[in-house]
């Protein structure tokens, strides 16, 4: 704590040395943090655009509270996914299992042998699923040296294989009232869906833990640079093993979430989530080849791509076209990024 | 010489890169039949040289005449279409692909505008393979299964599908066990038999006196001697050609000799080697000292500094500081005990080219600025401040971006960073590549500082001067073997480059 009074008052030599090493420092900072400020600011803006666009398209439903608690709910579900997904592309990697470990985990969730267990027992089955698939991959790629997109490529193919193998294809409905409820008018909370404070607690926790920990430096650190990260005596297997431990438990989590909303486990559950939740943190501003990633960003990118689906579905346009839609965001986003200032490295 | 005129000339070839002037006036002349050997120091300009000649870099001044007739080597094709091949040092073979489809790579057999599959192009590749005394390589086999010393003879066979006049060979030797040495020799002896003129590049002396003609040799971008006779040319003359620099480097004073004769080794390196990389190497390292590593490129002196850091497994031996063994092969363990490393490659191997000064610099500490894993940014920022404003590093601002900072700068943050880990032995891998004359000298004062202050360096530096003027002690490595070992103050440049190149160890 003696640290910083001591170099503050260091920091005053001579009073031009120290204007000069100011200017300098506001002349190089801006690059660095304000980029993102940026970035986060157009995202606030697009939507305010979409939320104009909704109000005026769809003008008696799109601003009604029922709507807007619609819209957020949606985008709780895949916004706990892209959270650990943000993770682990700011690590450098990928995971294109998410989609089919959130299905394995809500149909295991759904059982009739786990609901004899209750509100706990599907909670406790559907996170412990999520980290286990999530440990299978880390193992795979941080310590079996399989590519990523390889390792988790055939997780997603088991997963949903498993999903399908354990439902037969039925839905499992789900009779415990008490994660029923949890899914009910009743229960929110000043207006606010409890799926919603789930995903907003996921993000808080998510944003403190890249920012503020050393655990999100060294993911940074993996993500900017794994061999100078290994060369500063990082260890980065275990790093790696955790990142997808993390991805992992989002998917559990989010897996809890679907089986409230929607009072059932399916094996077609989180379908194309893989793809959702990349294109989220993506044109949130994470950076794909890893080294730099935004919680922020990332949930600033689910609520634009839902608030869209949910224009479009009030318009009653098609799917295809909201497909069509997502693509050109996607396109945008990705061309602004790259005139984005950190291109030059 | 000969009466002929020559097959090659080129006259006050210049060439600059944005900021080094790479070749400033070199006269080259190559008669057919001949072998013509290259010579000159890393950076010297050899590499530039063959890439004109390639047609792969454009000449910014001077003259090229091709038996008499000026021409321009405009690019790749160009220089190809007049029969000059270039065998590389980094092999250019597309592992994923057969040896015929890589010797016919771009001048594909073909019909009617297809390429003619198997059978054309084998037969001629399977012809060329045994001219070259190597029938036994398949020409349908994937260039990725054959060993280096194949992959070489596949290289020459691409030389050869061409009409070729002049074949460019890159240190062929360096990857090539002795046997494999001779039969190269053999090739070159056949190819020149035909009027095929070969121009050699090698850093063994030996080799040019068996095989060579003429030897130019280069320095700092210029021939400072060509056509010298390659048999009857003396060692010391060579050597004498290849040094005697422009630029003084200026090093800070060093303590006197013997000075940490009676202080514990903190650094202990017992037998430590690494296969087909260096042979068993011991070394000892005091508080205070600085130990050089001098050897060309490829004499395992990087290998030596990475495996003792755990980066790289050794087959044996051990590393101990302060008398505990360190595990093998584990950076962690490395780091823990004291050691720290600044990386040959400081951009891809040392530094986080996204981050700031401060993130790049607490990267090896950041538990001690965290409780439970929550990091404490005020100390860590101000003790990152604090590291680099010991070592002077402009500008005096933690936040700034790393990748604004000139090369001299993020040396500064790499050291930073292990003194702020507060580490006992610095391993220091080239720590003035990239690095302008200027801030060298203030990067030689800050080293020699970190010494005096305790630190035990081991340097490691393709510049000789570098290491004379550095370290007070100085290992001589050659081909992965420590040749000689010496007081830096009874060397000189030299008598370094002697042993380098002849390896032959005297006292």
């Amino acid at each position: 704590m003696t640290q910083p009074a001591a170099s503050a008052h260091e920091d005053a030599p001579t009073s031009t040395a120290k204007a000069a090493a100011d200017k300098e420092g506001s002349g190089v900072r801006r690059p660095l943090a304000g980029w993102g400020d940026v970035r986060t600011l157009s995202l606030l803006g697009v939507l305010a655009v979409l939320v104009a666009v909704g109000g005026i398209t769809a003008p008696d439903e799109f601003l009604k509270t029922s709507n807007l608690q619609l819209i957020l709910t949606q985008a709780s579900v895949i916004g706990v996914v892209t959270v650990g997904m943000t993770f682990v592309i700011t690590s450098g990697g990928i995971d294109l299992s998410v989609g089919a470990m959130v299905a394995l985990a809500s149909v295991w969730a759904t059982t009739v042998a786990t609901q004899d267990f209750g509100f706990a027992g599907i909670l406790f089955t559907a996170v412990v699923v999520g980290v286990g698939c999530g440990l299978v991959n880390g193992l795979l790629i941080a310590y079996g040296r399989m590519v990523p997109f390889i390792a988790t490529l055939a997780m997603l193919a088991s997963a949903r294989g498993l999903a399908l193998q354990i439902t037969g294809g039925t839905t499992q409905i789900v009779t415990v009232g008490s994660v029923l409820d949890l899914g009910a008018r009743d229960s929110y909370v000043l207006g606010i869906p409890p799926l919603v404070l789930i995903f907003a607690a996921v993000t808080v926790i998510g944003w403190l833990l890249l920012n503020r920990t050393t655990f999100g430096r060294r993911t940074v650190a993996v993500g900017g640079n794994a061999e100078a990260a290994r060369l500063a005596g990082i260890d980065v297997r275990r790093q790696r093993l955790y990142l997808y431990l993390l991805s992992g438990l989002c998917c559990g989590i989010a897996a809890f979430m679907l089986i409230v909303l929607a009072g059932s486990g399916q094996n077609t559950n989180g379908n194309l989530y893989e793809l959702d939740a990349i294109a989220a943190a993506i044109i949130g501003g994470t950076l794909l080849s890893g080294g730099r990633g935004t919680i922020v960003g990332s949930v600033l990118g689910v609520l634009v791509f839902t608030t869209i689906t949910n224009i479009f579905a009030l318009n009653n346009l098609e799917t295809a076209v909201q497909q069509i839609a997502k693509g050109a965001i996607i396109v945008a986003a990705v061309l602004v990024q790259r005139r984005s200032p950190h291109g030059d490295a | 010489m000969a009466p002929l005129p020559p097959l090659l000339t080129m006259s006050g070839i210049t060439k600059s890169f944005p900021g080094v002037r790479a070749l400033d006036g070199v006269d080259l002349d190559v008669q057919a039949g001949e072998v013509h050997c290259l010579l000159g120091q890393n950076g010297a300009g050899k590499s530039t040289l063959i890439k004109v000649l390639a047609g792969a870099h454009q000449p910014d001044g001077g003259e090229i005449t091709w038996q008499g007739e000026p021409v321009t080597l405009g690019s790749p094709i160009a220089a190809m279409r007049l029969g000059i091949a270039t065998i590389y040092q980094e092999l250019d073979l597309i592992e994923g692909l057969s040896v015929a489809e890589n010797v016919f790579l771009g001048h594909e057999p073909t019909s009617a505008g297809f390429v003619v599959h198997g059978s054309a192009a084998r037969t001629a590749t399977a012809e060329l393979l045994k001219r070259l005394g190597h029938s036994e390589i398949d020409p349908a086999r994937l260039v990725g299964e054959l060993s280096a010393a194949q992959q070489q003879i596949v290289s020459m066979a691409r030389a050869l599908s061409h009409d070729v006049r002049l074949i460019v060979m890159d240190e062929p030797s360096a990857a090539l066990d002795p046997e494999e040495v001779d039969n190269l020799f053999r090739i070159v002896g056949d190819l020149t038999g035909e009027g095929v003129a070969v121009i050699y590049i090698s850093h063994r002396l030996e080799e040019i006196r068996r095989i060579g003609d003429r030897v130019t040799v280069l320095k700092e971008g210029r021939s400072v001697a060509d056509g010298l006779p390659a048999k009857s040319t003396p060692t010391h003359e060579v050597v004498a050609l290849m040094t005697g620099r422009n630029v003084e480097y200026v090093f800070p004073e060093r303590p006197k000799a013997g000075f940490a004769e009676g202080r514990e080794p903190v650094l202990r390196v017992e037998g430590l080697t690494r296969r087909r990389e260096f042979a068993p190497v011991d070394l000892e390292l005091r508080p205070g000292e600085i130990v050089g590593l001098a050897g060309l490129v490829g004499s395992g002196r990087s290998e030596i500094l990475e495996t003792v850091y755990g980066a790289r497994k050794p087959d044996g031996g051990r590393v101990l500081v302060d008398g505990t063994p360190l595990r093998p092969g584990s950076v962690r363990a490395a780091v823990r005990a004291g050691i720290g490393l600044a990386p040959e490659e400081r951009k891809a191997q040392g530094l986080l080219m996204l981050e700031s000064v401060s993130s790049n610099v607490s990267i090896s500490t950041l538990s001690r600025f965290a409780r439970a894993g929550w990091l404490d940014r005020r100390t860590e920022r101000a003790a990152a401040h604090q590291a680099v404003r010991e070592l002077s590093l402009r500008p005096d601002n933690p936040d700034a971006a790393i990748s604004t900072l000139s090369g001299g700068n993020q040396q500064k943050a790499v050291l930073a960073r292990w003194l702020l880990r507060g580490c006992k032995v610095l391993l220091l891998d080239e720590p003035t590549r990239g690095v302008d004359i200027g801030a060298r000298a203030e990067l030689y004062t800050v080293i020699r500082r970190l010494a005096d202050e305790g630190l035990a360096v081991l340097l490691v530096s393709s510049e000789v001067p570098e290491v004379l003027g550095l370290a007070d002690r100085v290992l001589v490595l050659r081909e992965g073997t420590v040749v000689h070992t010496a007081d830096a103050r009874e060397l000189d440049e030299h008598r370094v480059l002697d042993l380098v190149m002849e390896g032959s160890p005297t006292s």
